[in-house]
């Protein structure tokens, strides 16, 4: 039993590929969050992954690091990324997963992470740095109920995904290059490694996340997955000074159009 | 002493009790897990420790002395002070150690890059002049605030050969500077090796180096039981760069009293400091489970120090493990205390200590009232001071 995982089975079902968009909690502004999530969810965003900010974010780039700082001093805390999800889940049957590093968990309590977590509406959460070596020790005990969602990487060894396929809950994560989030100048589609994954995964579905940024990044992972995850893409263009809030949206909907049934493949 | 003769960490998960372990992206997992393989597979190479011990005595010119502190033991009139002179050691520092340690194994590893954090400068250094020796390509992460005040090792890593870059994020001191690291790693680990400096990030990182500085240690000891026909009653040395674990892992099993120092910058009552063991709570940082100073919400928090080398909110997973076990005792003395013990060392011994070493040196003022003159101290001389000399002129206005 998967939020996640029953949501994305539904749309492939349908023909389509799920889009799933990475917001900064409380960026690029605090009072404003909820509305701009649910308009993100209404241009077009199956899923919806939330980041709670932490001071020094080892696995992500410039982007999000500085979305993440611009968050911490906004004030925002767990206690408001718990409201943030609250309100958006209950305006939404889409899943809402929760993303972020491990240690303000750790310090906020894993058991009380958990149950606010789920009392909040939470499909999910994605602790980038608990590999399945720390995933007992930090999940095992309170995070039933909730999907945990695990990454493979061109550095995992064909072995190493099987056993995260076992673990993950909702989806695996599929990190398209080795690297820190991000857009990149020489984007070049990681395709081999997509397959090399789809042939070792047999439980999850599979989203293809990290320097997905443009239609084109898009239409070349559609076919060898069953969704994208974009992030610093959407983060960089709310940074834009000058009317950035309807182009951001704008860009949302021209990525989810690209994902749908009979769209040119 | 039962628990210490039991003393055998890591354990295979890279756990210090619940400490250490490997919390890194999914990227990071596959060369820690190539890096530990090897590393264990040469540890005990009979033709790897020729080679390392080679290098030691050839090119950092180790042993390094144990030096006996006659003027120093004089103004206490206490306990006998010894100095375990890692200042001596080729480029200045016991960082030297750990460098040649891990350029060998890099080049086991087929690596051809290498990339290193650094605070104080002197790792970056050392990680420098290892690579212009073998040949390999050297990028050191450096804090803006750590270029500004330690700008003679900038330009002496510069002229070894390496790009150092700057990193203008957060408090731009060493925290940042391994962040930066680490991100470059998660990049280009295909062809690049990490060099991290100190025992921290994650495992097998914290045992190699222990394992590297160990070499302190084990010197020490003979040169001790040569000197004074037995084992000391106190080893200080501060906690930064791994020279605390150095000296302190081969003492663990024995009688000894082991004192780490931290450094309590403007003092452990304002929020103005690195002590991590005495005012730090479990976090996960750079790859481990650990102390570590963070505000109420997990933020980790901006420290200081005048020490660019002790200037970090986290500290090693085994020492965390050591403080809980009682095994490892730890104090602070603040940056006011560790300025005026560079005067008192520089003035009694002629020997003119890194600001990191002069923490050390600082408690010594605390414990030897408390000593006998048939007792022992040893300090761990971690480094010299000459790349401190502009801090500390300002602070002293000579």
């Amino acid at each position: 039993m998967s939020l996640t995982s029953d949501y994305i089975k539904n749309k492939n079902g349908n023909g389509e590929k799920v889009l799933s968009i990475f917001l900064t909690a409380g960026f690029p502004d605090k009072q404003s969050f909820t509305k701009l999530a649910l308009d993100v969810l209404n241009a077009g965003a199956d899923l919806l992954e939330i980041g709670f900010p932490f001071s020094d974010p080892l696995a992500d780039g410039p982007i999000i690091q500085q979305s993440s700082q611009a968050a911490i001093e906004n004030g925002v805390t767990l206690d408001d990324v718990f409201i943030y999800v609250k309100e958006i889940s209950n305006q939404t049957d889409k899943p809402v997963i929760m993303m972020g590093y491990a240690n303000p968990v750790l310090n906020f309590g894993m058991e009380r992470f958990a149950k606010r977590a789920k009392a909040s509406g939470a499909a999910g959460v994605i602790i980038p740095d608990v590999p399945i070596e720390e995933y007992d020790n930090f999940f095992e005990n309170h995070f039933s109920g909730l999907d945990v969602i695990l990454l493979v990487t061109p550095t995992t060894p064909n072995e190493r995904i099987k056993l995260i396929d076992e673990k993950s809950r909702g989806f695996v994560y599929c990190v398209s290059v080795s690297g820190t989030t991000g857009m990149r100048k020489e984007a070049k589609s990681n395709i081999e490694f997509v397959e090399r994954v789809r042939t070792h995964i047999s439980k999850n579905k599979m989203l293809v996340g990290f320097g997905i940024s443009t239609p084109d990044d898009v239409e070349s992972y559609k076919p060898y997955c069953d969704g994208v995850i974009v992030g610093s893409a959407v983060i960089k263009s709310l940074m834009n000074e000058n009317g950035s809030y309807n182009e951001t949206l704008e860009l949302i909907r021209k990525l989810k159009a690209l994902l749908l049934a009979g769209s040119h493949e | 002493m039962p628990s210490k003769t039991k003393y055998n960490l890591p354990d295979e998960r890279g756990k210090y009790g619940k400490y250490g372990g490997r919390y890194v992206p999914e990227t990071l997992i596959t060369p820690l897990l190539e890096l530990e393989s090897t590393y264990l597979k040469l540890r005990d190479d009979p033709d790897f420790i020729a080679e390392l011990n080679s290098l030691h005595h050839e090119y950092s010119g180790r042993p390094t002395p144990l030096t006996f502190a006659e003027n120093l033991t004089k103004y206490f009139n206490r306990a006998k002070i010894y100095l375990k002179r890692e200042d001596l050691c080729h480029t200045g520092a016991h960082k030297i150690n750990n460098a040649l340690g891990q350029i060998l194994l890099a080049q086991k590893l087929g690596k051809k890059r290498i990339i290193a954090e650094t605070g104080a400068g002197q790792h970056g250094v050392a990680a420098a002049t290892a690579c212009a020796k073998f040949g390999m390509e050297c990028a050191v992460y450096m804090g803006e605030v750590d270029m500004g005040r330690q700008s003679l090792n900038v330009f002496r890593m510069q002229l070894l050969g390496a790009e150092v870059i700057p990193v203008k994020s957060g408090s731009r001191t060493l925290k940042d500077a391994t962040n930066e690291a680490i991100r470059d790693w998660v990049t280009n680990c295909s062809t690049t090796h990490y060099i991290i400096g100190s025992v921290v990030g994650p495992h097998p990182y914290p045992m190699i180096v222990r394992d590297f500085q160990s070499v302190i240690g084990i010197e020490t000891k003979e040169q001790i039981v040569k000197a004074e026909g037995r084992k000391p009653n106190y080893i200080v040395a501060c906690v930064g760069g791994g020279n605390a674990i150095g000296i302190f892992y081969p003492f663990i099993n024995d009688d000894v009293k082991l004192i780490g120092i931290e450094a309590a910058g403007f003092g452990i009552d304002t929020d103005k400091h690195c002590a991590s063991l005495t005012l730090g709570r479990e976090g996960i940082f750079h790859g481990m489970k650990t102390y570590l100073l963070q505000k109420n919400d997990g933020q980790v928090s901006e420290v200081h120090s005048i020490s660019a080398g002790l200037d970090y909110p986290g500290v090693g997973p085994e020492h965390s493990y050591l403080k809980d076990k009682n095994l490892v005792n730890y104090f602070s003395v603040t940056d006011d205390e560790a300025i005026e013990a560079t005067k008192l060392i520089s003035q009694t011994e002629g020997i003119i200590p890194a600001l990191e070493t002069a923490h050390a040196f600082a408690y010594l003022e605390k414990l030897l009232p408390g000593t006998s003159k048939d007792e022992i101290v040893i300090v761990n001389v971690s480094g010299r001071g000459d790349k401190d000399l502009n801090t500390i002129r300002e602070k002293l206005e000579l």
